[in-house]
């Protein structure tokens, strides 16, 4: 084993023994135990992985560490600052917007990317953005809600 | 296998109850003796050989082996805390919260005293699964039962320490208060040693729906804030000390068997543990990257069979129907023949219904860890005894020394029943030298090695008088199943029968079993009837319905909708449906819009009536019956399994289309809140309306009628 890569994750930096082609996916999940980014299919179709990469949303299981190394990593642990939830996961969490709740954190991400570049989606872009996120149970409407609620939180505290 | 298991009637589209475990290990001869002792060893192969068909397991709904004791349920801590024991898992269907509401309810304390444990074999009642909306019906009354009479209990002990009658005392907010004085004593400090040892009467006055106060009403999810963290654990997260990677070599095709096999490569790699044991071959190591560059290491040639292929399922499965079995169903009512004479409209139809997937976000994953003999397995499984007796007859060894725990799980809709994921698991770790070890199934082994939901060809024919009365049915389902195959019709001359077919895919429960399939056929005839008769479909179906509860949904649901609507443009249509099961009645009505030019259809809104009795959580409720809605439009619309030569053709999300956020319409739900009746589940009837209410309203809008799930409504669209 060489001498490893560096890598911020929720504002820590990391020192990575995976291989360095090692999708990020499985870095967090079997090296550093952040487990909340999950497997969902490996090929960046179901968004269970997501996580943001300077800032944005980006399927782990399709970035090699090599590459995620240079970028500041977000994953759903590094959300809540102080005990206080990212609006978007109180949002969710008052909304109910899950059954299994095993696609949320992607959701929760894949919103708070949208969010930063739309403080004010269209129900269009909420449905454009979140695409790409599988939901099985089928919360799909409160997801929805809930991302139009959170944008409405975030507007009226940047206030 | 205890004597006391009964086998009940059961569907018999539940295959995965009745099959073998998927693996059938010779073990290594040592194992034995290691695990058992010369001794013994002899006795566990003369009764469990390897290959040999065991009986079926875990299947029964009986409570001969529920603990008579309250502290076998329920718990209260010296802190006032209350903990529930019940073998149901959660899979996101929230029974943790209704379950703690109902506690809370019938106890008398604050909800967020409350705290479940669920599906632990070793802690938990024995419970045979989380399947066929069984929880609402037989854990609802039990904790009932058992919080009532923990209740009468601390009643009693506060009136004898008080001396004064029991009538004068109130149970509220987790304390015992006595009118006029004022004076309260906490239920913790009430509570001795004898409350868990006292017998659970047969029966117990429990508080009626009516005066429920904290079921009844919206609760959020129970530990919610866990889950929008990432801190929640499921199967997939745990991470025990020194935990394994594990790896399993599936075969190229359905029904390939080893050839040979050459490990001579892969031997030679640091830190990998090899298993080779009859059909299963699989490694583990500290990364699963290694486990997987090992298995890659294998030489393994396989001898593969013939199988069918989906461009045939259909007529392979008529011509394959079992004639002499005991498991097909014939039942006749009137003249089927005088029915037809009496028709002035006849009608024959075939519906086709494709084999689907359950694809679970969370993939089929378990834990394994020995111990002096002893084995927990933790894995995301519907049916925690049934899994914990496969582990203990497969491994040979007691019961009690197997212990299976089921973290919340990522869903499963009828889709992890079995013990699959969790055997490979233990299998795995009996070669680790103590080591845990975690398999956790890759997107395309789900598609390809978990079970489908079956396919079926439903044939049907019927007559109408010319008041646009039933006169004759006649229904014949192949292979998919027999729930909700009964007609809820008024209908003098029936003749309904079910054939069994040998699987072809492994095969089994899904969501609402084989009544979404045969009520999409029933529901769809109805409306082909109703067109041909020229009725109103929802007032033809009213004419022949006297079922007072599935009256109600259908006119709920259609003052709702606004039906019969008047079509505002070209292209729209709608579509109603309905139907009863396992307790609970469901009306679903459906707009689409086609625009035949562009070749565009879309469902533009569902409205979905629903009844279950009393309603024990609403906004749960609401959540699971629009979450039903939603799934119910991917078998409706997109989803089927493509096969051929042993292989699964779409085996990735990629390929294999699941409803996603621009595939929902929107959803409206309407429920009816009977509290005069008991609560039913809720899990599986909501899903069985939606296709055929759409397939009705693709119809309404253009005139063509689709008879195979999935619809694919815009393969129907002229150019």
């Amino acid at each position: 084993m060489d001498k490893g890569i560096e890598i911020e994750i929720n504002g820590r930096t990391f020192t990575a023994e995976s291989p360095a082609e090692t999708p990020l996916l499985y870095v967090l999940r079997e090296e550093l135990g952040l487990t909340g980014t999950k497997y969902g299919c490996g090929e960046g179709m179901c968004g269970a992985c997501t996580v943001l990469v300077g800032g944005v949303a980006r399927r782990s299981c399709q970035i090699p560490l090599s590459v995620a190394a240079g970028e500041a990593i977000t994953t759903i642990e590094g959300l809540e600052k102080n005990g206080t939830l990212h609006p978007v996961q109180q949002a969710f969490l008052d909304a109910g917007a899950f059954q299994c709740a095993y696609c949320t954190p992607g959701m929760i991400l894949s919103s708070v990317s949208l969010l930063k570049a739309a403080p004010n989606p269209s129900e269009e872009q909420i449905v454009q953005s979140l695409q790409g996120n599988i939901c099985r149970c089928g919360a799909h409407p409160r997801i929805v809600a809930a991302v139009r609620s959170a944008a409405t939180k975030l507007q009226e505290q940047a206030r | 296998m205890k004597d006391t298991r009964q086998i009940p009637a059961m569907e018999p589209e539940r295959y995965e109850f009745r099959a073998v475990p998927m693996h059938q290990f010779a073990l290594e001869r040592r194992d034995f003796f290691k695990l058992l002792g010369a001794g013994l060893a002899v006795f566990a192969i003369a009764k469990g050989a390897p290959g040999q068909e065991t009986a079926p397991r875990g299947l029964g709904f009986h409570e001969e082996d529920w603990p008579k004791e309250i502290g076998g349920w329920l718990h209260i801590g010296e802190d006032g805390s209350v903990t529930g024991f019940a073998g149901k898992v959660e899979v996101g269907q929230n029974v943790r919260t209704s379950l703690a509401q109902t506690i809370a309810d019938e106890l008398k304390v604050p909800l967020a005293s409350v705290r479940m444990v669920l599906g632990d074999t070793m802690l938990t009642p024995f419970d045979a699964g989380t399947f066929g909306s069984r929880s609402m019906p037989t854990m609802t009354p039990q904790f009932r039962k058992v919080a009532a009479a923990a209740r009468n209990y601390l009643v009693e002990k506060a009136a004898k320490q008080w001396n004064v009658p029991t009538e004068r005392l109130t149970a509220a907010e987790g304390a015992i208060r006595e009118a006029g004085s004022g004076r309260a004593v906490r239920y913790a400090e009430l509570v001795r040693e004898d409350l868990w040892s006292n017998r659970i009467p047969a029966e117990e006055k429990v508080t009626l729906p009516v005066d429920w106060s904290v079921a009844g009403r919206d609760a959020p999810k129970v530990e919610g804030r866990s889950f929008v963290t990432g801190g929640h654990r499921y199967t997939t997260d745990l991470r025990p000390d020194g935990m394994l990677y594990g790896k399993i070599l599936r075969p190229p095709s359905f029904g390939a068997t080893v050839e040979s096999y050459d490990d001579s490569a892969a031997k030679a790699m640091k830190d990998v543990v090899l298993v080779h044991d009859g059909e299963f071959i699989g490694a583990a190591a500290p990364s699963a990257a290694l486990a997987q560059q090992a298995l890659d290491a294998l030489r393994v040639r396989w001898k593969e069979v013939p199988q069918v292929s989906d461009k045939e399922i259909y007529s392979y499965l008529k011509k394959n129907a079992k004639v002499e079995t005991e498991d097909r169903l014939r039942q006749a009512e009137g003249s089927i023949d005088k029915g037809f004479a009496a028709a002035a409209h006849k009608l024959s139809a075939t519906y086709n219904v494709a084999y689907i997937a359950h694809a679970p976000l969370e993939p089929r994953c378990g834990v394994a860890h020995w111990k002096d003999g002893k084995l927990t397995v933790w894995t995301g499984t519907q049916r925690p005894f049934a899994v914990r007796d496969d582990l203990a007859a497969t491994f040979h060894v007691p019961e009690k020394d197997v212990r299976v725990i089921v973290p919340d799980t990522g869903s499963g809709y009828g889709g992890k029943h079995t013990s699959d994921a969790g055997m490979e698991a233990a299998r795995l770790a009996r070669a680790a030298g103590g080591r845990p070890v975690q398999v956790v199934w890759t997107r395309e082994e789900e598609f390809t090695w978990a079970y489908f939901r079956p396919a079926g060809v439903i044939e049907v024919k019927s007559g109408v008088s010319a008041d646009g009365k039933l006169t004759a049915w006649e229904f014949h389902n192949y292979h998919s199943g027999m729930s909700g195959i009964e007609a809820p019709y008024e209908v003098a001359n029936q003749f309904t029968e079910y054939h069994p077919v040998p699987l072809v895919l492994r095969s089994g429960s899904y969501r609402g079993l084989a009544a979404t399939a045969n009520h999409f056929a029933r529901e769809t005839h109805m409306d082909e009837l109703a067109w041909m008769a020229q009725a109103d479909p929802l007032q033809f179906r009213l004419n022949n319905l006297k079922d007072a509860r599935l009256r109600a949904v259908l006119e709920a649901g259609a003052a709702k909708f606004g039906w019969p609507r008047k079509k505002a443009a070209d292209g729209q249509g709608f579509g109603v449906a309905a139907g009863s099961e396992k307790g609970s009645y469901v009306a679903t009505f459906a707009e689409v819009r086609v625009n035949p030019r562009g070749g565009t259809f879309e469902v533009v809104k569902l409205v979905e009536a629903f009844e279950c009795g009393a309603i024990v959580n609403p906004d749960g409720l609401r959540n699971q019956v629009a979450g039903a809605m939603i799934q119910g439009l991917g078998g409706a619309l997109f989803e089927a399994i493509q096969f051929e030569k042993g292989k699964i053709a779409n085996n990735r999300f990629s390929s294999y289309r699941v409803p996603r956020f621009r595939d929902v319409p929107e959803i409206v739900t309407v429920l009816l809140d009977r509290k005069d009746l008991p609560s039913a589940g809720a899990g599986e009837t909501p899903i069985m309306a939606v296709a055929p209410a759409i397939g009705n309203a693709f119809y309404d809008a253009t005139r063509v009628r689709l008879r195979d799930l999935p619809l694919q409504p815009e393969h129907h669209l002229a150019e």
